[in-house]
Order: structure tokens, then C-alpha cells, then sequence
């Protein structure tokens, strides 16, 4: 996701960057602003059952992130800072927490957050915990067994920041046991797990 | 009859409640943080609780048509214990939320000293993210707990429009009424009122002019005896009463909106009922996915 939002109405950029500002003077701020986000600066209409899709109140909220990372510095206290957001947010506000984990510069701090993710069983947390965050600091393992679950409770794996890089022999076989129990049964094999069955490369440690 | 109950514990209710009250015409309700009859031990309790309003609560009644909103608070009775306090430091957080329509329920339960602080202080958080606020009465010295609480409302500086004294009756309605809040009255069995006391009430004001205006009917349904459906029957009695459609559709469902319409925060476009759908992965179908 691009930290711009194009197509940005005007009122609506306005609103943003008062928030944003607001909370660079003041973190605490994001406590109140982070949740009521959508209502007081912008969201798309509606509801969608596309747990990739783009939506405007993610991208807002990924926004009020990127100033409380400016304002701030020490990343202990900012690192506590996110963790609330997490724990005290519902599930809108979660899956912009995890959206924006890779704006923080929290190194693997958040890694808690992914995998509490991980264990729900919420489509869209489950496509957020697996961006360019859990790429980077989520180990092999743990990993594999997010793409595994994506396919158990229907994300594209298209949503999965990484895939090309980070596929193994290991995910191959995981994959290959997983749709011979679905054939097996008479069922029938999600088309995106296809590609995963051709091992790539040797598995990571 | 279309109803909005300003009023219900969903939390205490079966799903055989949220098909009877859509059958009834029930589409939108407002469900207050309250006592969960067993006492809360601690701050993480009220989190989850909170939690649970927001969203798996407002999961399932979309699961049966009907438009869930919560008011958040530390409810009276829990104010007295020092273990719970501490939630109110966690309000804000919560009374930010999208769905959340007003700051409640909040008041008195036994008139203690405790009681007024964490009341006044929930007050001040209503004025702050400019909610409106739900005002539970007490079941004993219900008078005099009525006048203190429209005391402390004034010393607030809250606007009485934006505030609803719940439990009404017959003995506490007129100084609600003088002090210009609104008046909630809770058709439940036994201890609060009936309908055809509240239709006695409701003609009482028309006949002496002061029409169907500011005036909140609910069930307060909960994990007590008690009717999700009372609400249902109030209009009923109203019709049998000589009251018309649109009497009813105004106490049943234009005043709760007009009131909880202040928070400028319902979510009154129900997405279409999908019996599949999940939340967090928690489905209604219980063993049909």
C-alpha cells in the first residue's frame, strides 16, 4: 500500500493532515483519533466481503500511524503506543495496526501482534498480518503456516507480501499434504495453492 | 410497527430473541454497558466486555436484521468497587468508537459518594466527545436518586436534551419532564412498568398538551425475567387505546433516533442478512460450515 492516497478529496486530505498534526503535538491523541478515524475523516461506503480490498479508512489510519512514528522517536514508547491501539481497537482498527506495522520502524517488537492475528480465524486480519511486516520479521515456520491458513479460511494468497520469495519446498509439501486431504474428501483445491505444489527452492532453516 | 428499542441486553439474550423481536419489527436497538449480574473483578473484564459490544454483539444482531449500537460506561453499581475504577481512565478510547451512541448507563444505584464522582466524571467524558448520555435510576429512594441526578446533570453544564433518566414512572416522570431531559420508561415485568401503564402515561401527556415528545420506550431486556418483546406489546396497547400508526411509529421508532441521532453515529443500513458469514472466524451456524 502506498503511503499516498490518490484521489484524495480535498476536505478529506484537510481533515487528515489536521489529525496528523494534532497527533505529532501531541501522541496521546491517537488514542481518540486512531478509533473514530473513519467517521471523522474518511472511509469507503459500504461493506465488502473482498478481504484484499483498498479501502480509504486503512489507508487513513495507516496515515495517523506514520505521524505517531514522527512524533514518537524513543521506540519503546512508541512500540507500547501501538500495542494499545491493537489491544483496546476493534476489528477495523486492528487490521490497520497490522497494515501499518511496516511503517513503524519497530523492528520484530510487533511480532506478537501478527500472530494473534494469525490465530483468529477473521479473513482480514488474517490478509493484513501477512504484508511486508510478517515478509520481513515473521520466521520460516510461523510463516508457512499463515499462508496455510490463508488458504483454510479463503485469502487469495495474492495478499501475501512475499510469496515468490519466500516459497519453499517445506510450504510445497505443506501445501501438497493439504490438497491431497481436500481431493481425498472431494473437494476441491483452491487454484491459487496450484502454483505452491512446484518446489522452488530448497526450505529455509 | 417498526421499533427501535433504545433499551436491551442482547449479551443475556438467545438467538430465538433476535427472530421474535425481528418478527416483531424490531430493526435497530441500542444495547447500554451495564452490571452483568455477576460482579466484575477487574479492569480486563469491562475491556472484553466492551469488546464484545462493539463487535461480536453487533455481529450476531446483524445476523437477524437488526442495527446494533452500544452506549459505553462504568455502570453505577461497579463504580463502588475500587477494582473497576481504574476503566474509567480506558473510556475515551471506547467512546471514540463508531456505533457507540452515548455514554451510559451511568447514575445512581445506591446513592454513594462513589457513585456521584464516577457519574459527574462520566458526565464531563459525554460533554468532551459530544455523546449524549443514558441515566439509569435506582430501584430504591428512586425520587430522590431522580432530583440528584437532574442536580448533578446541571452542574455538569449537559445539555438536558442530551440526556434520557431511565426507569421512569409515575412518581418521577414530572420532574423529568420540568427539568427538559428525556424521559425513558422500561416496560418490564414485575419491578418497572407495564403497558398499560405506559399507555396511561402516554395519554396523560397528550391530553394535557404536551404530546408524544421526548418520551423513550423500552424493554430492558436482560438476564432477568424479563421481555424482549414488550416493546412490541406497548404499541399494541397504545392501538387498542385509540393511539394511531403514526403515534406509535413516532414513540416507537422516530424518538429513539431523534435522541441516540445526536451521537450523529447510527449505523441504521443493515448489510443484508448472509447466515454464512463469520466473525473473527466465529460463524452462527454452529457446525453447518
Amino acid at each position: 500500500m502506498s503511503s499516498t492516497i490518490p484521489s484524495l478529496d480535498p476536505a478529506l486530505a484537510e481533515r487528515l493532515e489536521a489529525v496528523c498534526l494534532e497527533i505529532e503535538a501531541d501522541p496521546a491523541r491517537i488514542r481518540v483519533r486512531f478509533p473514530a478515524a473513519a467517521r471523522e475523516i474518511g472511509r469507503t461506503p459500504g461493506t465488502s466481503a473482498d478481504v484484499g480490498q483498498d479501502r480509504l479508512e486503512d489507508r487513513v489510519r495507516v496515515r495517523l500511524l506514520e505521524a505517531l512514528r514522527r512524533a514518537v522517536p524513543d521506540v519503546e514508547r512508541r512500540n507500547t503506543e501501538v500495542h494499545d491501539l491493537y489491544r483496546f481497537g476493534d476489528a477495523d482498527e486492528r487490521r490497520a495496526v497490522l497494515l501499518g506495522l511496516d511503517r513503524l520502524d519497530l523492528d520484530d517488537r510487533a511480532l506478537d501482534l501478527v500472530h494473534d492475528a494469525l490465530r483468529t480465524n477473521d479473513p482480514r486480519l488474517v490478509a493484513a498480518a501477512l504484508g511486508p511486516y510478517a515478509a520481513t520479521h515473521l520466521e520460516a515456520a510461523d510463516w508457512r503456516q499463515g499462508v496455510l491458513k490463508c488458504l483454510f479460511v479463503g485469502v487469495p494468497l495474492a495478499l501475501v507480501t512475499g510469496l515468490d520469495d519466500r516459497a519453499d519446498a517445506e510450504l510445497s509439501r505443506m501445501v501438497g499434504d493439504y490438497a491431497a486431504e481436500r481431493r481425498a474428501a472431494g473437494r476441491s483445491v483452491p487454484d491459487d495453492a496450484l502454483p505452491l505444489l512446484l518446489p522452488v527452492r530448497p526450505s529455509e532453516s | 410497527m417498526r421499533i427501535f428499542d433504545p433499551h436491551i441486553h442482547m449479551t443475556s439474550r438467545t438467538t430465538d430473541d433476535y427472530e421474535a423481536m425481528y418478527a416483531a419489527g424490531v430493526r435497530a436497538l441500542v444495547e447500554p454497558a451495564f452490571w452483568l449480574g455477576q460482579p466484575r473483578s477487574s479492569v480486563d473484564s469491562f475491556v472484553d466486555y466492551f469488546d464484545a459490544l462493539v463487535g461480536w454483539e453487533r455481529f450476531r444482531a446483524a445476523q437477524f436484521g437488526i442495527a446494533h449500537h452500544c452506549t459505553i460506561a462504568l455502570n453505577p453499581k461497579e463504580a463502588n468497587d475500587p477494582r473497576c475504577l481504574p476503566v474509567l481512565d480506558l473510556l475515551p478510547r471506547y467512546l471514540a468508537k463508531d456505533g457507540v451512541v452515548a455514554v451510559g448507563e451511568i447514575g445512581f444505584d445506591s446513592m454513594t459518594r462513589e457513585e456521584e464522582k464516577a457519574f459527574a466524571r462520566q458526565l464531563e467524558l459525554a460533554r468532551e466527545f459530544a455523546l449524549p448520555a443514558l441515566v439509569h435510576t435506582p430501584h430504591r429512594d428512586k425520587l430522590a436518586g431522580t432530583r440528584r441526578t437532574l442536580d448533578l446533570v446541571e452542574a455538569a453544564g449537559v445539555d438536558p436534551g442530551m440526556v434520557v433518566v431511565d426507569h421512569l414512572n409515575e412518581v418521577t416522570v414530572d420532574v423529568v419532564e420540568e427539568a427538559g431531559a428525556w424521559m425513558g420508561f422500561s416496560i418490564y415485568p414485575d419491578t418497572k412498568m407495564s403497558p398499560a401503564r405506559m399507555v396511561a402515561i402516554l395519554r396523560a401527556r397528550v391530553e394535557s398538551g404536551r404530546g408524544l415528545g421526548r418520551v423513550l420506550v423500552n424493554s430492558a431486556a436482560d438476564w432477568g425475567r424479563s421481555d424482549p418483546l414488550s416493546t412490541r406489546r406497548t404499541g399494541e396497547a397504545m392501538l387498542a387505546a385509540g393511539f394511531t400508526e403514526d403515534d406509535v411509529e413516532r414513540v416507537l421508532w422516530h424518538n429513539p433516533i431523534e435522541f441516540f441521532g445526536q451521537s450523529g453515529r447510527l449505523l441504521l443500513d443493515v448489510p443484508e442478512t448472509d447466515s454464512a458469514a463469520t466473525f473473527a472466524g466465529n460463524s452462527l451456524l454452529r457446525g453447518e460450515r
